[in-house]
């Protein structure tokens, strides 16, 4: 029998209970039947439009957000105490997870001041070495949150997730508030911890050229479910999905001139009340019979799965390409 | 490829801006130059805070009274200086020659009146029509716009639309009196790439199909590549480099423009480090005296303790950096 991987997330729902405000009495479909799992060291990323549970996935694993159905383990089992522990998370906008009146030893050493047991000195020892490990100076740790770039306090922010020694980290658009030049210092810094410390990570974000450098795996969703997952290069290069191919369609690159007007790029349907039938058949281009049935992720070539009774039932790879390739390559080559 | 020649629209020189503060005066431009004719679409790219928001600002004087002061150089908007219209000729510029759309929708949107209302009131300030026809004015913008039932878009408030219906919503707006300059401040960054598709779509077919300038700024090099005619990239305040968008992003001349292009993750192998740019910007409390990216550069020596002037090094291609004018006296 094979070791059970470090986490698995089985037929995942998460639903949002609405009882006031516009919308009152529906309840919201974040999340809508995810499974996927994540090995000691690897990388799986997230992608898909705003509002398709990407975040709602990521608190949800943590334990930070009531699940409604399915399951999580980590190396097989259901415990919380062990999530608390080994998973830690990375937010977007670091200015916002960092309490402006504690000084940076104290925001680092959070995680261990609430699990108890260290000294004054203990903490601020520990607080300098973590600080020291993401790149920021040992004098930084007297400083307060207000004094640093965002990178910096994305820096911050990764040091107090490392406190605890996890195993895995959920970065939830980590590097979406930064500027390029700095997204490329943090993006360098996750890839090294990643290195030296054999964590594994759920990459979310929106940027496809991002996860297609840091991700090992790649899970794309649409509407809480995921419509396709695979090797980074299969899904980001050969898309199978429809969906798949619209987002990567939309993703604004060197190579391609802008789509003249992409019709089909248009917004999420509401998840209040979920589509009967694939979630997709009012946008996509290949829609027809069979589509009205619930799709099933199933797997396709090789190791990907897809969620597409065309792609899946014939086998054909006959879905309207356009400019398969890298992101973008090119303008790097005139660089000497 | 050669500049276009259409009338120039807007044309700044050499602007240098400061905001006073109580830390002391920030030196948020320090001589930028750039110029938009009419029918272009021009890019203006650049990490946060090297001042595209503001020079655009100040070009339609927007920028807060009192606490900025234009300490060198000067505007032509339209062939006149906007620091001297009056009020109404003000007004009148605003309403007639140029728009502008932001990023967030919904704070240049009423939130307690109708869409179609917002839109009407609009087109009736500063076009003689009646009610009716400017609501069917109103209805075919929103079409234009793939809005596919106006009518019902129309009775909505704002917040009952999302995101990227708002945006859309507002760049009819925009052109909605005809002007012959759209400045368009990062209006898709809080967008979802698949609306952000759409939106630059609609924004280009409109433009070129009405003949409007447009002025787009953005952090995404990738976006204003598949947009602009034309780019300025601008670093701490000025123009670091300038050229028709093929030839800047095939061969990028500014060391930071290169740099800047480098660190994009996609063109590294995955998982190797990403090429990164030492350094960070520069105090604009306290600029450094001569090239202002001289702290985080590769290339530079001695000459680059003065100033190096925007000089051309190609047939419409410009690079403020001494290296790239020596070698094209060199050459
Ligand atoms: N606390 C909440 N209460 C009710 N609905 C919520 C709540 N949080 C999220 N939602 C809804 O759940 C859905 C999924 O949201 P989520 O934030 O997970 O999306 P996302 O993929 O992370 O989007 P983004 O890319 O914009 O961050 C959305 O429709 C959102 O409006
Ligand atoms: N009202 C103000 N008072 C003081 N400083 C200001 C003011 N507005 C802008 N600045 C400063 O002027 C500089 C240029 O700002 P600007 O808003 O033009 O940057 P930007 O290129 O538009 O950046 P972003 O991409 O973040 O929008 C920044 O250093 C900013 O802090
Ligand atoms: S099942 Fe049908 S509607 Fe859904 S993605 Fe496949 S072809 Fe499109
Ligand atoms: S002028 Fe000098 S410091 Fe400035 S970009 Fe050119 S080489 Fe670098
Ligand atoms: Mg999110
Ligand atoms: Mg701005």
């Amino acid at each position: 029998m094979t070791e059970p991987p470090l986490l698995s997330v089985e037929d995942l729902e998460v639903r949002y209970r609405v009882t006031s405000g516009w919308f009152g009495g529906a309840d919201v479909h974040a999340v809508n039947g995810v499974s996927f799992s994540v090995a000691e060291g690897e990388t799986i990323g997230i992608v898909g439009e705003s509002g398709c549970g990407k975040t709602t996935l990521g608190q949800a694993i943590l334990g930070l957000t009531d699940i409604s159905a399915g399951a999580i383990k980590l190396r097989g089992t259901e415990q919380d105490r062990a999530r608390r522990t080994q998973l830690q998370i990375i937010f977007q906008d670091p200015q916002s997870s960092l309490d402006p009146r504690l000084p940076v030893w104290r925001l680092i050493t959070e995680p261990l001041h609430i699990r108890g047991g260290y000294t004054r000195k203990q903490l601020i020892e520990r607080a300098t070495e973590l600080a020291v490990s993401v790149g920021l100076r040992p004098e930084h740790v007297d400083r307060y949150p207000h004094e640093f770039s965002g990178g910096q306090r994305q820096r911050i922010a990764i040091a107090r997730a490392l406190a605890v020694e996890p195993a895995l980290l959920v970065l939830d658009e980590p590097t979406s508030a930064l500027d390029v030049s700095v997204q490329a210092q943090i993006v360098n810094l996750l890839l090294s911890l990643q290195a030296e410390r054999k964590l594994s990570y759920v990459l979310i974000s929106h940027d496809v050229s991002l996860v297609r450098h840091v991700a090992d795996r790649v899970a794309v969703m649409y509407l809480g479910q995921i419509v396709e997952e695979g090797p980074t290069l299969d899904v980001l290069d050969a898309p199978r999905h429809p969906y798949t191919r619209t987002l990567l369609d939309a993703v604004p690159s060197f190579d391609r001139p802008l789509n003249s007007i992409a019709p089909r790029a248009g917004e999420l349907p509401s998840n209040r009340t979920l589509p009967t039938g694939c979630f997709f058949r009012d946008r996509c281009p290949s829609a027809t019979t069979g589509c009205e049935l619930p799709q099933v992720l199933v797997p396709a070539d090789g190791l990907r799965t897809v969620r597409c009774h065309l792609v899946t039932r014939t086998g054909d790879t006959t879905l309207p390409r356009s400019a398969p390739g890298p992101v973008f390559s090119s303008p790097n080559d005139a660089i000497a | 490829m050669t500049e276009p020649s259409g009338d120039v629209l807007l044309e700044i020189t050499d602007l240098s801006l400061e905001f006073r503060t109580y830390r002391g005066p920030i030196k948020a431009l320090n001589g930028v130059s750039l110029n938009v004719r009419a029918g272009e679409i021009v890019g203006i790219v650049g990490e946060s805070g090297c001042g595209k928001s503001v020079t655009m600002m100040a070009a339609t004087r927007l920028l807060p009274k009192g606490a900025a002061h234009i300490t060198g150089g000067g505007i032509r908007l339209f062939g006149s200086d906007p620091m001297k219209l009056s009020e109404r000729e003000l007004q009148h510029v605003r309403g007639r020659q140029v728009s502008t759309i932001f990023q967030e929708p919904m704070n240049a949107l009423n939130p307690t009146r109708r869409i179609g209302e917002q839109i009407v009131e609009v087109i009736r300030r500063h076009q003689r029509l009646d009610n009716a026809a400017a609501t069917s004015k109103a209805s075919g913008l929103l079409r234009d716009m793939l809005i596919s039932e106006p009518e019902r878009i129309m009775q909505a408030y704002p917040f009952e639309l999302s995101g990227g219906m708002r945006q859309r919503v507002l760049i009819a707006m925009a052109f909605s009196c005809e002007p012959r300059l759209i400045i368009a401040d990062e209006p898709t960054t809080a967008l979802d790439v698949t609306v952000q598709a759409l939106i630059l779509g609609l924004i280009k077919h409109k433009a070129t199909s009405t003949g409007t300038a447009v002025v787009f700024i953005s952090h995404d090099m990738a976006v204003v590549s598949q947009l602009c005619d034309r780019l300025y990239v601008l670093y701490a305040g000025r123009v670091a480099e300038a050229g028709t968008t093929a030839s800047v992003l095939a061969a990028p001349a500014h060391p930071y423009t290169r740099a800047l292009i480098r660190c994009l993750p996609g063109l590294a192998p995955p998982k190797q480090p990403l090429e990164q740019i030492p350094g960070t910007l520069p105090d604009l409390l306290d600029p450094p005296a001569g090239c202002l990216f001289r702290a985080r550069c590769r290339e530079a020596d001695d000459r680059c303790v003065s100033v190096p002037p925007l000089a051309a090094i190609e047939p419409a291609r410009r690079a403020a950096c001494w290296r790239r004018i020596e070698e094209t006296q060199a050459a």
